[in-house]
């Protein structure tokens, strides 16, 4: 060991330090030649995209913003001097202070003016009980979705309409009992009572305890029960018709209903699809491939022109409602599609597991598939959502003022008649509906990595 | 001890007729079937009521009346005054078929562009490509046809000032006058010298096959093909004493005339209808591509292949498995979507038929029905076709 | 909504209500207290909606006089608008009681789609506008030219009509709705607008610079525009058609919104039975005897009703011409009360 100093060898003890990468690999300029110009192949498609960017970019900011009217009382704001204004010959840009007048009829429709608090009420439970439900890291779940889906739409419904229905029976012959609101009251009584006996009688002959049964029946009509009172309850509220809604407001009560009416429809129809029996098997493909392969506006020149011919004598449907019908029977079937993925992800053990402890099979999807079905799909059922609020400008076609109705009819409005009047008030709806829908698709893909990843 | 008896191994424990599930399963769906036809019974009777205490003609005897008015657009099938209702519809669905083909041609190009371009490693593509993706498919369908035709179209030059694309003809308001072929003695060759292009193509094509089976040597079929398709017609072109000229539109009474119109509302429900598919393809085509793994890749690699020989040989053939079935459905959703036409005025199926004939004859339930019914056939023949390709190009797995 | 919410109830409980017959129309509207009228999406002069929601027009004012008639009260309608395309359905499928829509009266409409014409009450003609700067003085003259209309409409097929009578060409382009039809115009996708010719002197309201648009002298066509009741029930048909016949005789009697009461007790018996105090007409209409006194003191004649909304005193300026009393060289003629 003592002559280790004339070991002439030489061994490394300790890493070199690194030295610095060439200036061209790091910072600005290395994510630059990294990303950008990498070969001469992607500097010629950077360059591309760079002259593509020229063609669009400023023009669309200059359009939009830089040579945009921002302030004006009428189209002669907006107007070149060829047109009587005072802006040069050639001036192409939005014209905002018309979206400004309008922005009222574009929001809420015609809805009467001193009214309008009953739909900013609706529209402030709407958000307020919406955003809580859609965040994983809030509680009360069960409490938001009961406020969502039993209280919230009986009182929208009730503020934006006026409520004060009056129902007249429809249970005991004329003959015997002239219509008023106390005889439906007895009807529905009756009704109930009837249901209850039936369910009673049921339960009795498979042998099960009717008892509870029988309970849940009398606590689903006593619901429906209240729902209707509280609807036909005279609150003082006036009567808005619905050929006044109209604007954002019709647009979300148009995709909110169509999406509410077409998840349990769709989660039926999914369980009839997968079902054993043959004819329900039949009837649900059948019902889900006809809505699927007819266009949406079809449905909905159906609803407007060929449903009332289908009803009754004297019976007729609100237009809004009959879109309504219409929209809520077509996305039903895409629902159905969206629900059947979700419950043919779900594990066959997880039937097997639910048969093998004796749950029947109501009890077995209730607490064991659809539960987990349900979860996996919350990305579909946004899609579908965000796919469904899109169509729901359709019914502009069909007469009704939504967003998009509001917006063309605006434009037969002289006083603010120029070249750049539909452009400006398009993009002004595309704007909003980029806003709504790209949030809503983010939040997807948000709760699709968060699924993601408790299921690896 | 008194033992109990045990029932036998092989007798039925006694069970409730109500409890036998094959017995409820019977009796629901009775139920189901009974509560079906007393719904449809119930609507076509009070349809037959309403109609007929209306004093409403039904059936389609209308069909074979001379429809009246006028349509502005029927490129291949002749439509006049004498036409009737039914022709009409034929007429209608051509339109609609129009749209479908051309638009999901456009599409799946600028969608398969597009959906390559968003896994470009040039950070400008590639964010371009995400953004086009983004704000095309979350802006509805309708409002785009909208902002095409009305607001683009806002800015047109007025009909008697057209704007002049040159070769292209010329553009107003009233759509593109594009110049008209006009074909004499001889044109016939020239779809003949293509055929013939097509069939020595296809032999040459087995030949290099058997070639490359047999030696290894590969050929350029690609480019033999069109220099042949290519060539081939331009010689008979020039042989036959050019025998196609372009006919330009001249000036007339109100702006341009002659040569071939293409109407706005076409112009404007292609570019709609395409560029917003197209984002909904790019985003297939990705993921297709995605989902064929990095191994396949290098694997190619590996073999000696170029990164173009990769891409088509490789990994193409294997993302067309995954591309294919969502494909289908955007190609579905396209023809569906053509129907916003009656937006605008363009005479496809649903505005001539289910709109114009509708109001003209009253006869609402037999033309919806008709009307429905076939898109819901093209749907069907186009999902039918699909899955049979699907089927040939899938995986065979031993 | 009301009516709704019930009707939606009845369909539930279908099995038990459904497939009924229901009463006559005129029991039904005094049942709910309303006369429900299909109207227009909006012509001016015709029916039109304020930012508010009020109705005002000529075919309005025709449903504030059959609800006038039945309840003593002109407030008592509600209104449906209507595209071309729904108009005949709504009334077919008794979701609105009467349609008065510029509606015109053809043999087709009469018959095959089960409806009744109850009078005219705006004879028109169809008509073309173009821009002054075409130059363009007679319909004659144009070959070639591209033409906007409504589709469904009767308008549609008289154009087909004249132009192939006239060895003409032309290219239609035809939109649904009609507030469509006058944009392409105005945004110069079309030479030509076509309509019924009072339409476009409405219609040209909306146009963006309306003195640059004349329209031609030729009348391509008759349309008699009238209410419209469904088949099937000659008393609401009656009422109806009595509805414009009493505007029509008030006219021609010299009785007018303003000196209705005073006239009551006047010595002409023909005035008296207008009135109801002669006679029980209204009886055997199903209504109070002082229909024809409501209808006038609260909607006015017919001069007070289309001065009012069409007449030369309005932004559309259309002169009585033919809309004027047989006996002043018109075609308004209204069968006697008696």
């Amino acid at each position: 060991m003592a002559n280790t100093n004339n070991d002439v060898s030489f061994v490394r003890s300790e890493l070199v330090q690194a030295s610095a990468p060439p200036s061209g690999e790091i910072g600005v300029v290395g994510w630059i030649r990294k990303n950008l110009f990498s070969s001469p192949s992607n500097t010629i498609l950077t360059l591309i995209g760079l002259f593509l960017l020229y063609l669009v970019v400023p023009g669309t900011l200059n359009w939009g913003i830089f040579d945009a009217v921002w302030s004006g009382e009428n189209r002669l704001a907006c107007a070149t001097v060829a047109q009587g204004g005072e802006l040069p010959d050639g001036w192409k840009a939005a014209c905002w202070p018309y979206v400004g007048a309008y922005l009222k009829l574009f929001i809420y429709g015609r809805y009467p003016d001193a009214e309008l608090w009953r739909v900013n009420l609706v529209l402030i439970m709407f958000f307020v009980g919406l955003i809580p439900l859609l965040m994983p890291s809030i509680g009360f779940k069960r409490e938001n979705l009961i406020f969502m889906l039993g209280i919230f739409p009986v009182a929208s419904f009730v503020l934006l309409s006026g409520g004060n229905l009056n129902f007249n029976g429809f249970l005991i012959p004329e003959a015997i009992m002239a219509p008023s609101s106390f005889k439906f009251w007895i009807d529905f009584i009756l009704l109930s009572l009837i249901i209850c006996g039936l369910v009673g009688v049921y339960m009795k002959a498979t042998e099960t305890d009717p008892k509870q049964a029988v309970t849940l029946a009398a606590i689903a009509m006593a619901v429906i029960g209240v729902i209707l009172f509280v609807m036909s309850v005279d609150f003082g509220l006036v009567e808005v018709e619905t050929e006044l809604w109209g604007g954002f407001v019709m647009t979300l009560v148009i995709a909110v209903t169509g999406i509410v009416a077409a998840l349990p429809l769709g989660i039926l129809l999914a369980l009839g699809r997968r079902s054993d029996m043959p004819a329900v098997s039949l009837f649900s493909v059948i019902f889900i491939e006809f809505w699927r392969g007819i266009p949406l506006i079809t449905v909905l020149f159906m609803s407007s022109v060929m449903l009332p011919l289908f009803l009754p004598d004297g019976v007729t449907f609100d237009k809004l409602l009959r879109a309504l019908i219409g929209v809520a029977l077509f996305s039903s079937a895409y629902m159905a599609e969206v629900v059947r993925g979700g419950m043919q992800a779900i594990p066959k053990g997880q039937y097997e597991g639910a048969m093998a402890v004796g749950l029947n099979y109501w009890q077995s999807m209730r607490m064991i598939i659809l539960p987990q079905a349900l979860k996996i799909v919350i990305p579909g059922i946004v899609n579908t959502f965000i796919g469904l609020f899109k169509d729901t400008t359709l019914v502009s076609i069909i007469g009704l003022l939504d967003f998009l109705g509001m917006i063309n009819l605006s434009h037969s409005d002289s006083n603010w008649a120029t070249p750049v009047q539909a452009m400006t008030s398009y993009l002004f709806c595309a704007f909003v509906f980029f806003i709504f829908c790209f949030g809503m698709a983010r939040y997807s893909v948000f709760m699709e990595d968060r699924l993601n990843t408790s299921h690896r | 001890m008194a033992v109990t008896d045990m029932p036998g191994g092989d007798e039925k424990p006694k069970v409730r007729l109500l409890n036998d599930p094959k017995f409820r399963s019977i009796i629901f769906q009775v139920i189901l079937v009974a509560f079906l036809v007393w719904l449809v019974w119930g609507m076509v009777n009070n349809a037959a009521n309403n109609l007929q205490k209306a004093g409403i003609a039904s059936g389609f005897d209308f069909l074979g009346i001379a429809a009246g008015f006028g349509l502005n657009f029927s490129p291949f099938l002749e439509y006049n005054q004498n036409s009737t209702f039914l022709d009409v519809y034929w007429v209608g669905l051509q339109n609609t078929l129009i749209l479908a083909v051309i638009g999901g041609g456009v599409a799946t190009i600028i969608g398969f562009l597009v959906g390559v371009a968003r896994l470009s490693n040039n950070w400008v593509i590639n964010k371009m490509a995400y953004v086009y993706v983004e704000v095309l498919r979350n802006i509805p369908l309708l409002l785009q046809i909208f902002i095409w035709y009305k607001g683009v179209g806002a800015f047109l030059p007025s009909k008697r000032t057209p704007a002049d694309l040159g070769m292209f003809g010329q553009l107003n308001a009233a759509g593109l006058f594009a110049p008209k072929p006009v074909y004499s003695d001889g044109a016939g060759m020239i779809p003949l010298a293509l055929l013939a292009a097509v069939v020595i193509t296809f032999f040459v094509s087995r030949w290099a096959k058997k070639r490359q089976m047999a030696t290894g040597e590969r050929f350029p079929v690609f480019w033999t093909a069109l220099g042949l398709m290519i060539g081939l017609p331009l010689l008979a072109y020039f042989i036959f004493g050019q025998p196609i000229s372009a006919e330009y539109p001249t000036v007339g009474n109100f702006g341009p005339k002659g040569g071939m119109q293409v109407i706005p509302e076409l112009i404007a429900l292609i570019l709609a209808l395409s560029l917003y598919t197209a984002a909904f393809i790019a985003e297939i085509v990705r993921a297709g591509i995605l989902a064929v793994s990095r191994g396949q890749t290098e694997a190619s690699y590996a073999l000696g292949l170029r990164p173009g020989q990769t891409l088509r040989l490789n990994i193409i053939p294997q993302a067309m498995r995954v591309i294919i079935p969502p494909l289908t459905s955007q190609y579905l959703n396209l023809t569906k979507n053509s129907s916003l036409a009656v937006a605008i005025a363009y005479p496809d199926l649903t505005a001539i038929f289910a709109g114009t004939a509708l109001n003209q004859t009253g006869q609402a339930v037999e033309i919806l029905l008709m009307t429905m019914l076939t898109y819901l056939a093209i749907s069907l023949i186009t999902s039918l076709f699909m899955n049979w390709y699907n089927s040939r190009m899938s995986l065979v797995e031993r | 909504m009301k009516k709704t919410i019930v009707s939606a109830l009845g369909v539930a409980a279908m099995g038990v209500t459904a497939f009924g017959a229901s009463a006559a129309t005129l029991d039904d509207i005094k049942a709910k207290g309303f006369v429900q009228c299909g109207v227009s999406q909006g012509l001016p002069g015709f029916s039109n909606p304020d930012s508010a929601g009020n109705w005002t027009g000529i075919d309005v004012d025709l449903c504030r006089g059959v609800a006038a008639a039945v309840f003593g009260d002109a407030t008592k309608v509600k209104y449906t608008p209507l595209s071309a395309k729904e108009r005949f359905t709504a009334l077919q499928s008794g979701e609105i009681d009467v349609l008065s829509r510029n509606t015109t009266w053809t043999a087709t409409r009469d018959t095959t789609l089960g409806l009744n014409f109850a009078g005219v009450n705006y004879y028109d003609g169809q008509g073309f506008m173009v821009r002054h700067d075409l130059g363009v003085k007679s319909a004659l003259e144009l070959s070639g030219a591209s033409i906007c209309t409504n589709t469904g409409t009767t308008t549609e097929l008289n154009v087909a009509d004249y132009f192939r009578a006239n060895k003409l060409e032309y290219e239609i382009v035809a939109f649904e709705k009609a507030d469509e039809v006058v944009a392409a115009y105005d945004a110069g996708r079309c030479d030509v607008y076509t309509t019924d010719q009072s339409g476009l002197y409405a219609q040209r309201l909306k146009l963006t610079n309306p003195a640059d648009h004349n329209v031609l002298p030729e009348i391509i066509s008759k349309e008699p525009l009238g209410p419209v009741v469904r088949q099937g029930d000659d008393q609401w048909f009656n009422l109806v058609k009595w509805t414009h016949n009493a505007m029509v005789n008030a006219e021609e009697l010299g009785i007018t919104s303003a000196n209705a009461e005073a006239m009551k007790t006047s010595d002409n018996p023909a005035i008296r039975r207008v009135l109801g105090t002669e006679g029980e007409f209204g009886a055997a209409l199903g209504v109070g005897n002082d229909w024809a006194f409501n209808i006038i003191s609260q909607v006015g004649n017919y001069a007070e009703v289309f001065e009012r909304n069409v007449g030369p005193d309005t932004p559309l300026a259309i002169s009585r011409g033919t809309n004027d009393l047989w006996s002043k060289g018109g075609l308004q003629y209204a069968p006697p009360i008696r």
